[in-house]
């Protein structure tokens, strides 16, 4: 079953770019029948994981064995990313639907998306150092050429920065994996784990992890590593933005830190410290940067910068109410915001614009684009009973109880901040009055209203996660990461 | 010893490659030193003085061989490389096409 999440969309990419062009609906059939495909397998592979008694799956691809072999595992965290990606990209196929009309060559697009999915679901579901690398490489690659899918000449500028800034960045993660199999002679992360439990630490790993933290980092778009973030986002074509700013940098970023971190080379109380540093950077001057913003893409790509300095704070603090915290807006994150930058396409599918001060008065034109975003943004900057509220208290009071009272009020002072850029956004687009050139405007097609709208019941409910049956879904991957280098143990005991 | 210190120079002169140069093609051969001088790292990792092929032979004692592994890893990053690269130049030629210049100080519409 584990193959399937790669080998399904590796095949429909292959597939659509051979007959996309010949078949004009053959693109939109496949890659929405494929995303279905990969949610239902992904819940599938989530109760298959509760049924088993060890919590654990382990394949091995062509049959070697693990240390040797490489090997794809399903743990908790696994599955989780795998239900949050999977989730966002089968809402996102349906909204490209309409949305990818005006572009020419709508089937490249689908073939590259599929791609980037493929290398998406590699990096979560490997167990292998190297191939953690090509897939991480495969899906950079797609996500570069999507990026400058609208071959303007600022879509060509950011996907050009991206692009030498993300290729820098994967030269370092491979030069810390070259230094990481010169030092344990193995690449198979369970086992490197291990050499490295009876190896001791040494100045290796400490420089292994600092060319970790800067590639990881720079994927993920921590504050120091974001410059191509609010270029690379807004040019993209909006599903994709939704896709980048959603899942991808939390899935090559954040999951590839977790994992590595945690499980394979381990933490140290530094190296968490570091992590809450950057965290608060990240937060703060997101937000900073974000309430200026007039294009109303480059202001959500800010904001992104902003919540992910959230997530590497509440991973910092290291506490399991902090992790289950940090895991929670990661998902509330990716629901959220990519239901923002749908609202986002949606208003430039019907204007042809970007800019916040040309808007205003859309909700009555566009009410249903206006509600959704209504509900994205309030939950995004906190308001009790939706998704965002419950996950930022989770962080806030996890830091006040390890200690980090300074560091808690912080973010609470960025949470207020989220709520004045986003009441700004609001005000600007969809409240107050209607600007003339927009009287004839009608609402956006039903394949994007309806991912709209399923996204944003998602955010009003995803605060049910809580509730005690529900909240096991974050829990399992809680207690993956908090289990740190004994990984290595069940890993490896899975395969006999 | 020093073959080690010559890779660390090679990937220095990749990063001022990138770092200082301001036409988009130089940027990207900087990017290439980069990978090479990874690859070339990579490679002496699993180099061993007067080693040869681990080819088992019958009736052959192979006692000082080099590691194949990072050879088959090396080739997969080569391949990756090229990849990058090949998009990356297509996306420079689109570049000179638009602002008519490979000058990245002119390039610069997107700010804030």
């Amino acid at each position: 079953m584990l193959p399937l999440f790669v080998a399904i969309p590796l095949a429909a990419a292959f597939i659509i770019s051979l007959i996309g062009k010949r078949y004009q609906r053959a693109g939109d059939v496949l890659a929405n029948l494929s995303s279905l495909v990969l949610l239902a397998l992904s819940f599938f592979a989530f109760l298959s994981l509760n049924s088993h008694s060890s919590n654990i799956l382990v394949y091995k691809v062509g049959g070697w064995i693990p240390p040797i072999g490489i090997c794809m595992v399903l743990d908790g965290l696994t599955s989780f990313m795998l239900i949050t990606i999977n989730l966002v990209s089968c809402l996102v196929t349906i909204y490209s639907i309409s949305y990818m009309e005006k572009y020419t060559s709508k089937y490249r697009f689908y073939s590259l998306f599929m791609l980037m999915l493929a290398g998406m679901n590699g990096v979560i579901i490997t167990g292998d150092m190297f191939n953690l690398f090509v897939f991480l490489e495969i899906a950079s690659i797609a996500s570069y050429a999507l990026v400058a899918f609208g071959t303007e000449s600022d879509e060509l500028e950011a996907s050009f920065k991206y692009a030498i800034m993300g290729s820098v960045a994967s030269s370092f993660i491979l030069l810390g994996i070259a230094l990481l199999y010169s030092y344990t002679s193995s690449l198979n992360m369970a086992d490197i784990s291990a050499v490295l439990a009876v190896k001791g630490d040494s100045n290796i790993v400490g420089f292994i992890s600092v060319l970790f933290l800067m590639g990881f980092g720079l994927k993920a778009a921590i504050m120091p590593f974001h410059a191509w973030l609010p270029d690379a986002h807004p040019s993209a074509p909006a599903p994709i933005s939704a896709m980048l700013s959603g899942i991808f940098i939390k899935t090559l970023g954040i999951y590839a830190l977790l994992r590595i971190f945690f499980n394979v080379l381990g933490v140290s109380s530094t190296l968490l410290f570091l992590l809450i540093i950057l965290g608060i950077i990240s937060m703060s001057a997101g937000a900073f940067l974000a309430v200026g913003q007039r294009d109303i893409k480059r202001m959500l790509a800010y904001s992104s910068i902003s919540q992910i300095g959230y997530i590497i704070f509440a991973v910092g603090i290291g506490t399991p109410l902090a992790i289950f915290g940090g895991l929670f807006h990661l998902i509330n994150h990716a629901i959220f915001k990519s239901l923002l930058f749908l609202n986002s396409g949606a208003i430039e599918y019907s204007t042809k614009t970007r800019d916040l001060d040309q808007m205003g008065g859309l909700g009555k034109h566009l009410p249903l684009t206006g509600y959704t975003s209504l509900v994205g943004s309030t939950s995004i900057s906190g308001i009790p009973p939706l998704s965002g509220f419950w996950s930022k208290l989770i962080i806030i009071v996890a830091a006040i109880q390890a200690k980090y009272v300074g560091f808690a009020v912080i973010a609470v002072l960025i949470s207020i901040l989220t709520l004045a850029y986003y009441l700004k956004l609001q005000r600007k687009a969809f409240f107050g009055e209607l600007n003339k050139r927009w009287e004839k405007i009608k609402e956006v097609p039903l394949s994007m209203r309806l991912s709209m709208v399923i996204l944003s019941v998602l955010c009003i409910i995803a605060g049910l996660i809580l509730i005690p049956g529900l909240r096991g879904f974050i829990q399992q991957a809680v207690d993956v990461i908090l289990v740190g280098k004994q990984y290595a143990g069940i890993v490896l005991g899975a395969v006999q | 010893m020093s073959i080690y210190f010559l890779c660390l120079v090679l990937l220095s002169i990749g990063v001022y490659c990138i770092l200082r140069k301001r036409n988009l093609i130089k940027i990207v051969i900087g990017l290439g030193i980069i990978e090479y001088a990874v690859n070339l790292f990579f490679i002496l990792v699993g180099y061993r003085m007067y080693g040869r092929a681990p080819i088992l032979a019958r009736s052959e004692e192979i006692l000082n061989m080099v590691d194949p592994l990072v050879q088959a890893l090396v080739l997969t990053a080569i391949v990756i490389g090229l990849a990058t690269t090949a998009l990356i130049v297509a996306i420079a030629i689109r570049i000179y096409e638009k602002y008519g210049t490979f000058d990245i100080t002119k390039i610069n519409k997107l700010k804030g």
